[in-house]
């Protein structure tokens, strides 16, 4: 063939085929199929212990299936560990942020850029090349540059800076596809608002997303996909106005705004 | 009225944050003595006193010393607890004395050793390097005892008897100064280390594994770095412990080498580095000074350590580098 074909932007880019995993006596995923279009945002929703967090500790490797597939492009990564999945190129957030303590969030992304995926990009720039490219990072996620934030130890930081900070860890690892795990959870709306734009930019990049919540407004305002899991199953998926409008999903979310 | 106390940090400390520092001898005097004074005491202790028997125990502290910074390193920073500081002794000396057998010159025999020994220990822990938990810990313990019974039962390397008729260092000056030079240099080596590149990530395997692998970092790999240059550390105190006796035996497994470095660290303020080292030499002197009373040495010894832990359970590094850095006073609330 002659000219370069160029990519189908809504190709499909992540295949998940049948994941179940047992944990003891629970099921905690039961036959979740799932495709992500490449650039597309996902949004996974259901009640505590429908197994979202499974799901996410599958796709990145800390958690293996019992049995079912997980391809990115035409790459099998079903149970790959979690450093070789991020090398395929799909990064995650802890529901819980889980931020270095006795490293500063300069030092925080500075690790990050030592992972085989982006290891030899900011290198070559001479001294403190990995320092800059970190603290460029921050900059886009919302740390003041010239303040002494990104420079504090982790544990001093708000909840709001740590989000923020998981965010960028995933940006340092120049992913394909982001997942988050309640990123909004125990954030204020005024925070939660100021973390839109930034998800709204991903998606601009072409980035897929998938993004497990529990926070339905916010999350129905990004994504374009919703799908509903329930005791390790996927019971509904469809757009979000469709989601919204379903008479299940607003009695699983009694008392949540929909 | 309650009182509380407050700590603010000395004028000094700040005026000495930045560059200003340069713009007074004072300035710089405050920030490189507690670096150069110790060092200094150090050497001119070694140099001037002429007692070989207080010589002795210095270069055995500073054996002690450079063990307990290998743990510090490896606990401190990977979060790796060693319970057998000894098995990495243990296989310096034992490579220090094979090599010499084979006809390598002492000097030669004590970088050989160290290698050899750092490889060979780092192969041993290999398995459990990938596992979190006490597996490390569990493994560390075993190993010293370990070998103690193998070389006892099969009487390999001499026995119970030892590698004996090992060749001395070079010159009485090198025996005295040399363990002194590498554990100070192995000090600001290894804190140089920890704030580059591969110092961070050493520093947050520690912190948190799981976070560090979600960064698509192998964490195995850096673990295995890691106990590379602590065993490294501990090999060349036990090679050089061969050739300072002459002999490598079964002492060189023994269990104290395992503790001492602990509670040296425990006293001097874990995750300090120099911090152990200055316990060990604190440690030492007392543990010989104590040798009188028997087997109560190791009463009075457990006693010192739980009232240290009691008193300063960070450590005396972080206590006086308080007190060097802030002043307190008690405010009225």
């Amino acid at each position: 063939m002659g000219g370069r074909v160029r990519a189908d932007p809504r190709e499909p880019l992540l295949r998940i085929a049948n994941l179940s995993k047992q944990f003891g006596g629970l099921l905690a995923l039961d036959g979740v199929s799932l495709m992500v279009p490449r650039g597309a945002t996902v949004g996974i929703i259901g009640p505590n212990g429908s197994g979202k967090t499974t799901l996410v500790n599958v796709l990145s490797g800390f958690v293996r299936a019992d049995s079912g597939s997980v391809r990115l492009r035409d790459v099998d990564i079903t149970d790959r560990s979690p450093e070789d999945i991020v090398g395929f190129g799909i990064a995650r957030t802890f529901q819980t942020a889980r931020p270095f303590h006795k490293l500063s969030a300069v030092e925080t992304l500075i690790v990050a850029l030592c992972s085989g995926r982006v290891r030899g990009r900011s290198r070559g720039g001479g001294f403190g090349s990995r320092a800059a490219t970190a603290m460029d990072l921050l900059e886009e996620v919302g740390f003041e540059r010239d303040s002494a934030v990104p420079h504090q130890t982790a544990a001093a930081l708000p909840q709001g800076y740590l989000r923020r900070l998981e965010l960028a860890r995933c940006l340092a690892l120049d992913p394909e596809v982001i997942i988050t795990d309640e990123l909004f959870s125990g954030l204020s709306p005024s925070e939660i608002a100021s973390l839109l734009p930034l998800l709204e930019k991903l998606q601009v990049r072409g980035v897929s997303l998938i993004l497990v919540e529990h926070r339905l407004r916010e999350l129905f305002r990004v994504a374009e996909w919703i799908v509903v899991l329930h005791d390790g199953r996927k019971v509904l998926e469809g757009s979000p106005t469709e989601i919204a409008a379903d008479s299940d999903v607003r009695e699983m979310y009694l008392g949540a705004e929909v | 009225m309650s009182r509380r106390r407050e700590r603010l940090e000395r004028p000094i400390k700040v005026l000495t944050d930045d560059l200003n520092a340069l713009t007074s001898v004072r300035y710089l005097a405050y920030l490189l003595a507690p670096r150069v004074v110790p060092i200094v005491v150090l050497f001119a202790v070694a140099v001037l006193v002429p007692n070989p028997y207080v010589q002795r125990i210095i270069t055995i502290a500073g054996l002690y010393g450079l063990l307990a910074l290998s743990w510090d390193f490896l606990a401190g920073t990977t979060g790796l607890v060693s319970l057998g500081q000894a098995l990495f002794f243990g296989v310096g000396a034992y490579s220090a004395a094979l090599w010499n057998r084979l006809g390598a010159d002492p000097l030669v025999g004590l970088i050989l050793a160290t290698l050899v020994g750092a490889a060979l220990s780092t192969l041993l822990l290999l398995p459990c390097l990938s596992l979190r938990g006490i597996y490390f810990s569990m493994t560390t313990l075993v190993y010293p005892l370990l070998f103690a019974r193998i070389i006892e039962a099969t009487a390999v390397f001499g026995g119970t008897d030892g590698l004996l008729g090992i060749e001395p260092l070079p010159h009485p000056w090198i025996e005295r100064l040399l363990i002194l030079v590498v554990v100070v240099t192995a000090v600001f080596a290894l804190r140089r280390m920890l704030v580059t590149d591969v110092g961070l990530v050493l520093r947050a395997v520690g912190d948190d594994d799981l976070a560090v692998r979600a960064s698509g970092i192998a964490v195995t790999r850096y673990r295995v770095v890691a106990v590379f240059v602590a065993a490294a550390l501990g090999a060349f105190a036990g090679a050089y412990f061969t050739h300072l006796y002459m002999v490598a035996g079964l002492s060189a497994f023994a269990l104290d080498l395992s503790i001492l470095p602990i509670a040296a660290a425990v006293v001097g303020g874990v995750g300090t580095l120099a911090g152990p080292v200055l316990g060990a030499f604190l440690l030492l002197p007392l543990s010989e000074a104590a040798r009188d009373l028997g087997s109560l040495r190791i009463v009075v010894y457990s006693g010192l350590l739980v009232l240290m832990i009691l008193w300063k359970p960070d450590g005396l590094v972080p206590y006086l580098r308080r007190r060097y850095e802030q002043v307190e006073r008690w405010v009225d609330v």
